[in-house]
């Protein structure tokens, strides 16, 4: 399947660069989001989630 | 602390699912007539605003923006409001966004008809409306956000996080796709400042991403709030939602090329939208697992509540589309399904079972809470949740065979290199029996929203109206902006509006600012051909009838670099024979052929006849007829001047001469078509008989070269010659 993205992928200049930038723009960038939801506390993760349900206390 | 007494305010909540109703009738019965106008094409014969390319426009605006849109209102000023607990920030700003989206939606319904669109998919209306969208939109903003200023929650809820980015990506995309000229102050006529290429790239940067953000992130909004509170428990994982959050609206802008691949995009940008199109199935199925799992444990609750079982085939849907989406965005699968009813099958199921159902859902779940009272039937709920579900199968799944059927027969070849069907009309023949289908499935969906309207209508009879809901809650204690000794730095950046809302628009621009500004500012992605020149004025105005009419919701004028395609239209498109087009009409479905070379094809008769009558020159044909264009009155150039002049402002190289002699340039061009057209003595014997019986009626005769079809054919004539020209040279 990936050979037909790859074979087109050849017809840019510079292709090289476009791989590092992105992975690195999507490294950073899904490594801090995935950081950042599991070093919520449980307790805080609890307490959110039911925020929908707290107007019928 | 001492707790506060304030009111929700349900009316808002009660009049938008009330224009959700209305325009979800309205929208799906616009649909209806659309898919029965393929199945007798002149069932409207001689009525210009009931034609089929001024209705299609109207049908896909007032399901996404006036169905779907005031459901999104409805369920996010409830939701909004109690999970912040605060009234609205401002009942005026409210009451704003009410009615004018409400006369917006009314005005496209008078202008679609009419003719006045810029014929940008799903941004078909004119300028002044543009502007009035910004207005109402921008007050929903500023109302939701002044909300949350004043809530007397601190935690923000991931459902608000959507309805945020939903608010600052539509913004954006719409600003940016509707930038256009307006050929004057009183004219209902603007041209596109993009051309071409780029306009056709801005135009499904927005396209994909008005999918993204107004019927996707709204929606999974929604669906955090109201499927964990119908089935009565929290969300499946909160953490799962975060990171749904944030690669959501960050892959999301990136993939708009995917809608033109093959074209003359430039390669690299096309790649782009692949690559990001295949990542999104990520997020999407993050999403839907997190909704589908938060039902675990009250599956057998699934089996009797109708409005859970409107959420478990919603999910199901979100879930096929995010999943067929990234798929239809690889090449080798784009270049089968892209131009066919696949497409039309795909966007269907998303609208018809993801969009819709979420919004019967809430409704049902919604109606009973505004009126103190129980639903007036479940039972009629469970009718409408079978035979809606049953109308999404028999819509889409002939659709799919459509499509399929469609394009294998378009790329069939016989061992002697020529085309089998090359006859587009066979291959449009071949699926009539799925189009009937299609029509029954329609209809299927369309009684079960009648039966949705007698339930409501019954349940609010029998319910008591809170307009006003009295609340009693503790005010936030005011603490410092700065992150608090023994905080969290989750919950103190999460408890911050302002700077969560540039993060998310920070998440948004960087998809668009990589894919829009290289193709804006650098004149080398798109290469220039010497040969190609501006439209003559005549040209010109045939080329807005073309959009008047509606043409480009059947005909594409893009041909793509397949053996096929170029057996079948000629040579292949090039983005610089598109350098002219403001707006760009390349179209996104065939059900007629493709225009791109018509131009020659057919001599001025053939077109003339055929515009006539299109069941004349082939009985099958489901094209309908544009009798209109020859009417007995002068076609209006009052504006072509105007109009010249705006396409230099956008760069087109017209000379002060050609502005000057626009008028003259068209009476030689038309006057040469009537010459040709005399070539028919069927033609002589009739316009001589027209000639004789307006006479007799003491009417003026316009002659035919002064009406409306002379400019359409010679734009049609002119489609595609630039490269052609070239070539003889």
């Amino acid at each position: 399947m990936l050979k037909f993205i790859k074979h087109n992928l050849e017809t840019i200049d510079g292709v090289s660069l476009y791989p590092i930038i992105s992975l690195s723009i999507f490294f950073v960038v899904f490594v801090s989001y995935t950081v950042w939801a599991m070093t919520y506390s449980k307790d805080k993760i609890k307490e959110l989630s039911d925020l929908p349900f707290k107007e019928e206390k | 602390m001492e707790k506060e007494q304030f009111y929700y305010d349900n009316k808002i909540v009660r009049n938008f699912i009330y224009a959700t109703i209305l325009f979800g009738v309205i929208g799906m019965l616009v649909g209806l007539l659309v898919a029965f106008l393929y199945l007798f094409p002149n069932m409207t014969d001689g009525i210009p605003w009931l034609s089929y390319g001024r209705l299609r426009p109207l049908h896909t605006n007032a399901v996404i923006f006036a169905f779907v849109g005031n459901g999104v209102f409805a369920g996010v000023y409830y939701s909004l409001q109690r999970l912040l607990k605060a009234r609205m920030f401002s009942d005026f700003l409210s009451k704003f966004n009410f009615w004018g989206w409400q006369l917006i939606i009314l005005g496209a319904a008078i202008t679609l008809p009419m003719g006045y669109t810029s014929s940008k998919e799903y941004a078909e209306l004119e300028w002044p409306f543009d502007i009035a969208i910004a207005l109402v939109w921008v007050a929903f903003g500023v109302n939701m956000i002044g909300t949350i200023i004043k809530r007397r929650e601190r935690h923000i809820y991931v459902a608000i996080w959507f309805y945020l980015a939903t608010f600052i990506a539509i913004a954006l995309l719409h600003i940016f796709n509707n930038l256009e000229i307006p050929v004057s102050w009183t004219s209902m006529k603007s041209y596109s400042v993009y051309a071409g290429v780029q306009d056709a790239l801005v135009q499904w940067w927005y396209g994909h991403n008005a999918v993204a953000f107004f019927l996707t992130t709204p929606i999974l909004g929604l669906m955090y709030y109201y499927v964990p509170k119908a089935a009565n428990r929290p969300v499946y994982s909160y953490r799962l939602s975060i990171i749904h959050f944030w690669s959501l609206i960050f892959i999301y802008i990136w993939a708009g090329p995917h809608h033109l691949l093959y074209s003359s995009l430039p390669d690299w940008a096309q790649n782009l939208g692949v690559v990001f199109s295949v990542m999104l199935i990520a997020p999407s199925w993050g999403g839907m697992i997190n909704g589908l799992l938060t039902l675990r444990g009250v599956w057998d609750k699934v089996r009797e509540d109708s409005v859970l079982k409107f959420y478990v085939v919603a999910l199901t849907g979100y879930g096929m589309s995010t999943f067929e989406g990234p798929m239809l965005s690889l090449k080798n699968v784009n270049a089968i399904a892209h131009f066919t009813d696949w497409i039309v099958a795909h966007v269907h199921v998303g609208t018809l079972a993801w969009n819709g159902f979420m919004c019967f859902g809430m409704i049902y779940w919604l109606m009973p809470r505004l009126t103190k009272t129980k639903l007036f039937s479940e039972k009629l709920a469970n009718f409408h949740f079978w035979i809606g579900t049953l109308g999404v199968v028999l819509y889409t799944l002939p659709m799919y065979v459509a499509g399929f059927t469609q394009a294998s027969m378009w790329k069939q070849f016989n061992p002697d290199g020529s085309l089998v069907y090359g006859n587009f009309l066979e291959t449009v023949t071949q699926i009539m029996p799925m189009y009937m289908l299609r029509a029954v499935g329609g209809t299927l969906y369309f009684i079960g929203i009648l039966v949705l309207v007698y339930n409501i209508i019954r349940t609010v009879m029998q319910g008591q109206a809170v307009e006003n809901e009295l609340v009693e809650y503790a005010p936030l204690s005011k603490i410092s902006s700065g992150q608090m000794k023994g905080e969290k730095w989750h919950s103190w950046l999460e408890r911050k509006p302002v700077q969560f809302t540039l993060l998310t628009t920070v998440a948004v621009a960087i998809g668009g600012i990589i894919q829009i500004v290289p193709m804006l500012v650098v004149d080398s992605n798109i290469p220039t051909i010497s040969s190609v020149k501006p439209y003559t004025p005549l040209e010109l105005q045939g080329r807005d009838i073309y959009i008047r009419e509606g043409c480009n919701n059947c005909h594409s004028q893009m041909i793509r670099p397949f053996r096929s395609e170029v057996k079948r239209y000629g040579e292949y498109s090039k983005s610089g024979e598109y350098v002219y087009d403001h707006p760009f009409l390349w179209g996104s479905k065939r059900t007629g052929p493709d225009l791109m070379r018509v131009g020659g094809k057919y001599n001025d008769n053939w077109h003339f006849n055929h515009m006539w009558s299109p069941q004349r020159m082939d009985e099958k044909s489901v094209m309908p007829a544009y009798k209109w264009l020859f009417d007995n009155k002068a076609m209006d150039h009052s504006l072509i001047e105007e109009k010249l002049e705006v396409m230099v402002s956008l760069g087109v190289p017209y000379t002060p001469e050609d502005i000057a002699n626009a008028r003259k340039s068209i009476e030689v061009q038309s006057a040469k078509i009537e010459k040709s057209l005399y070539n028919d003595p069927d033609f002589v014997k009739s316009y001589e008989a027209s000639k004789k019986k307006a006479a007799a009626n003491g009417e003026t005769f316009v002659p035919m070269k002064d009406r409306e079809i002379v400019s359409l054919i010679a734009y049609l004539q002119r489609l595609g010659t630039d490269i052609k020209i070239k070539k003889t040279e």
